[in-house]
Parts: C-alpha cells; structure tokens; sequence
C-alpha cells in the first residue's frame, strides 16, 4: 500500500478498519519526507522521534478498541505561524527562531482530539507576509512540479507538502490570499473559511480583521472534512461566531438551481495570462455541464481591493507587530544600551525587510495627519468593496475567477519589486476584505505542466457551496507532482 | 514622484522601533514610495457617508463576564518566562527605562 497516494478520507478508513497501523503510514510518510523534502524545502521542522510515538499512541488507543477519530492516524502538516505546544512554532523569522509557545493553538487541539498526527511545521513567507515564500528567513521552498519555480506564499511550504505527497492533509492561514494563490501554484485544493467560522486562537496575529486558517488537501472530500474538524465557535476569540458551519462533506457533480457569476472586471485584466483564462473557463464550462446557469457580473470597486489591503493589513501588522520586543520572547540584541536601544535593535535584528516595510507602511498611514486620508479612508472603500460581492451574491450562487493572474513565476524573479509581488494576489484580496469565504481547486496545467487553479467565492457561511461547486469541476485532483 | 523623504522614512522607523542603517533608509524611500503612489488611487473613491469597516464578523462585538477562566488553562510563571531572553527571579528583565539623575 503506497500511503502516499491515499485521500485522508481512504486512510483514515482503512487506519480504523485496522488494514494499516498508524506507526506504517507515519513511517512511509516520514521516509518519503527524509528522501525528497531536501529539494523542496516545505517543512521547517519534523519531529521523527514524536510522530513516530503519537502514532505508536494512537495504535494502542485502537488496539483498545477506540477508533473514533474523525482523522484518526491522519497526517497532517501545520503552518509555523500556528502554536503547538513546546514546539518550535517561527514564523520562519529569526525573531521566533527559538520560541516554543506553552499552549496550542485552537485548530490544533481540534486535530489531536479527532486522532490527527501532525507530522511536522511548514515553512512560510516570514510572519506570513509574501506570496511566494522567498520571504522564509529559514529556508527556501520550491515548487514540486517545477524546483525553479516558487510555490506561492505565505503557505508555501503547506501547499507545497500536500502537492509533493508529504501529507493528505495540511493547515494554512490566509490574510490576503495566502491559502488559495499557493493551492494555485502546487496545484491542490485550498480553502479560505468565512471570517469568524474558524478559531484564530494560537495562530501568530497578522492582520487580525483578515486572517483566517484554512486546510489544503488534494481532494475536495478531504479538505471540507478538515475544515469541518476545524471550525466552530470559541471562547478564545471573540470573533469566532457561534454556529458551526454547516458542511455535507460529500459531494455529487450536481449543479442544477445553481447560478455562477464571472465578474467582468476580473476576467478583462491585463495582466491575465491567457491559458489561465482559457482553463478557468473551460472550468466554468464543466459547472455549466453539471446544470448551473452562468452569467456575468460586475464588481466595479474591485480594481481598489490590493491598494485598501495594502493600507489595512499594515495598518493591524504594525500594531500586532508591536508585541515583538525583545523583553518577553523571541530576539533581543546584545549590550543594549537603553530600552529604546533594546527594542530598536532587537526589532532591526530579527525582522527580514518585508515585515520591516510592512510595518513602516502601517505606521506611517496611521500616523498623524495621514490617518484620515490612509487609514480611515481605506476603511471605507473596504465597505464599499463589501457591498459590491454583496450584491453579486444577490444575483449569483457563486464567483468564479482566476485564483492568480499566472501560474508560479521563476524563484527570484519578483524578490526585488514589492508591489509587484503584491499585485499577484489581485484576485484573492477582495475575500479577506469582505469577510466571504473563497477556494482555489486545480483545474488544469499550463503548457509549461504547472498548475492553475479556479477560485470560487461565496456569500458569508455559504462556505460549503464552494466544495460543491469544486466538486463538479473534478474533485480537485491533479495528482501528486512526482 | 513620490513625496516620501528620507526624514519621513527616519520618523517612521523611530515609530516602529527599527534601528535602520543609511542603506536601508534609502531603500526603504524608493519601495514605501512606489507603494504609497499605488494606494493614492483610493482618493478618486467616492466614500460620502459611508460608514467604515471596522469588524468583519457580522454578529458584532461578544462580550464576558471579567473574570477568571477554566483554571487547567492557566499557565505558570515558569511556562510565561520559558521564551524570556533575559529574566530575574519570575520576572522579565529590561535595562533601566527611567535614566538616574
């Protein structure tokens, strides 16, 4: 049995059947790992030594007769800006390079109790700030389908493990796009909840009115079960909401009463590259096939989404940021010589450039004098861009788009321009500005064999639309990379 | 042409606590100016009466009573000093804040 291979759902039917011990699927895994995670970079920590007791755990707990887990003896890779407890959690920044959070995160003690082995940490763009990667103060991570290329970011690393076969299953966190552009690039399903249906407890704050974790799988089945074991209220963060999010977790290619809307501002793009278009909407032709009626839409306040993202999420960056001291964890600098001297130089010394001009933006647009024409301004076009999915939503199911204007670019190829680098997630921001939920599921290859993706966007807590809809394109799977 | 100046990008990084060397002064000023050029496009949206978006979960704030929670959840003073970089006797420990005179 190549462990590899298998969807969580498989695996974790035949781990509770008892046709494979955990400890086997766990060592496949790690052993696949150990051979090609070299190359690939997605993982900044694996624990041989306690993957392989959790899993010798879990065996017992089923040779006890115990096999309740919803993923039980499922592997599962956890992005390194989400606590675990006593493990080395990053942020792949020098600033956390050593830090071992004394709790875990919410999403993560919902893994553990349903019988998940979390396999290891993945590597991201330093505090989740990049989309590519590159921005990991620890390591690189290529793309499995092609090493040249990036995997896309901030998940890199969690996209990039579930592509290359690592793991079924893998937790990302999406602040502007973080999830979907990677799922994009490696090619797997990535998801982005509704703001507020997962528990952003122990996940390290970026954009706090924006950041959501979500899952990456290869199959659709895969990752709704993830997030179904995900989400859900908790009184650790205010802003998780009380309902649980309603999920059917299995999905038959059926549309029909469905409507899908392709917002015409998002199609007409220049920087569209044209196999990308070509494959999305071939992939809306499949959605049609299964039944649902297609028609275009308009979402005029879209083109401001990267220019509001850009003044919001800096602004919440470089207030979260601000807890990055030198006093109470992570770097602190040599002989200080005053407090100031102490913050100042432990905060130069362990931030790469990107947090540092995200934080210098945040804190020049909400700094005297520019607060009103930045800050609060930004705000109000955040609306403004709210009400426009608002009222696509009264129109349409669903929105289809492009998840990224291009398919992976070449490692160092956008390292020196910023805004270009910001403007490869065009499609993705508006979500995370909006509160809505958004997925990217793989709908093809371009003539180079790497992948692009489809994104849907539905209305708030439509969530399990979205699998639905990926479902009928063709469950997501373009196969492991290699 | 951006309107970023060098002492602009000086003010800044004093108020984000970020010792900067010249080059990365200069650095900084070409890249947060190409950035704030982009975002002044916001100013062409017509933003009369509406209201900002502070709080993207719809069911607005959610309150708790202001008191201790479930108690296997607290940590100890010993896990809350486990990532200190320099610590004293159960507590964090910092250079002087207030100069002697």
């Amino acid at each position: 049995m190549k462990v590899y291979e298998l969807s969580a759902v498989a695996l974790r039917e035949k781990v509770a059947a008892g046709e494979i011990k955990v400890r086997e699927v766990v060592d496949q895994l790690l052993a696949r790992i150990d051979e090609f995670d070299g190359e690939i970079g997605a993982f900044v920590s694996v624990d041989h030594a306690a993957v392989r007791s959790r899993a010798d755990s879990i065996d017992a707990q089923i040779a006890a007769g115990n096999s309740s887990g919803r993923l039980l003896g499922v592997p599962v890779a956890v992005k390194d800006n989400i606590c675990v407890e006593d493990v080395t959690t990053t942020c792949s920044s020098r600033m956390l390079e050593t830090f071992r959070p004394p709790y875990s995160a919410h999403v993560v003690k919902k893994l553990l109790a349903e019988g998940a082995v979390i396999i290891g940490k993945t590597n991201l763009d330093e505090f989740a700030m990049g989309s590519s990667t590159e921005n990991s103060a620890l390591q690189q991570t290529r793309n499995p389908w092609n090493k040249e290329y990036v995997p896309g970011g901030s998940s890199g690393g969690s996209a990039a493990a579930v592509a290359a076969g690592f793991v079924p299953l893998a937790l990302g966190s999406d602040t502007g796009g973080s999830i979907r552009q990677p799922a994009s690039y490696c090619g797997v399903v990535g998801m982005k909840p509704t703001y507020g249906a997962v528990s952003r407890y122990g996940l390290v704050a970026f954009g706090s009115s924006l950041d959501q974790i979500g899952p990456f799988a290869r199959t659709v089945e895969d990752a709704a079960l993830l997030l179904d074991v995900i989400s859900g209220a908790d009184d650790h963060d205010s802003t998780s909401c009380a309902d649980k999010l309603p999920l059917s977790l299995e999905y038959t290619a059926d549309m029909s009463g469905l409507s899908i809307g392709l917002p015409a501002e998002y199609f007409n793009t220049a920087g569209l590259a044209a196999e990308v278009k070509d494959l999305v909407i071939a992939a809306v032709d499949n959605l049609k096939a299964a039944g649902a009626v297609v028609k275009e839409v308009h979402l005029p306040m879209v083109k401001y989404a990267v220019g509001t993202y850009y003044i919001i999420a800096t602004a919440e960056a470089s207030s979260n940021l601000a807890r990055f001291d030198g006093v109470h964890y992570g770097h602190r600098c040599e002989k200080p010589e005053d407090i100031i001297d102490l913050f100042s130089r432990s905060r130069e010394e362990g931030f790469g450039d990107e947090v540092k001009r995200r934080i210098m933006l945040g804190n020049y647009v909400l700094s005297a004098g520019y607060y009103d024409a930045y800050y609060n301004r930004a705000l109000k076009v955040r609306r403004r861009i709210a009400e426009d999915f608002a009222q696509a939503f009264e129109e349409v199911d669903i929105i289809a788009a492009p998840a990224a204007p291009t398919t992976a670019f070449k490692i160092g190829e956008k390292a020196s321009d910023p805004l270009a680098m910001y403007l490869s997630d065009i499609y993705t921001i508006s979500a995370n500005l909006a509160g809505i939920p958004g997925l990217c599921v793989p709908c093809g290859k371009d003539s180079q064999g790497l992948p692009v993706g489809l994104q849907l966007l539905s209305g708030n807590f439509k969530d399990d639309l979205l699998f639905k809809a990926a479902y009928a394109v063709n469950n997501g799977n373009v196969g492991i990379a290699f | 042409m951006s309107k970023i100046t060098t002492e602009d990008v000086e003010k800044i990084a004093l108020l984000s606590r970020l010792k900067l060397s010249e080059q990365e002064v200069e650095m900084f000023r070409g890249q947060l100016g190409d950035i704030i050029d982009y975002i002044e496009m916001l100013s062409e949206v017509d933003i009369e009466g509406v209201e900002p978006f502070i709080n993207a979960a719809s069911e607005g704030n959610v309150f708790r009573n202001d008191d201790r929670r479930v108690e296997s959840e607290d940590i100890t003073t010993e896990q809350a000093l486990q990532n200190a970089p320099q610590k004293d006797d159960g507590f964090f420990k910092v250079p002087a804040t207030i100069a002697s005179n």
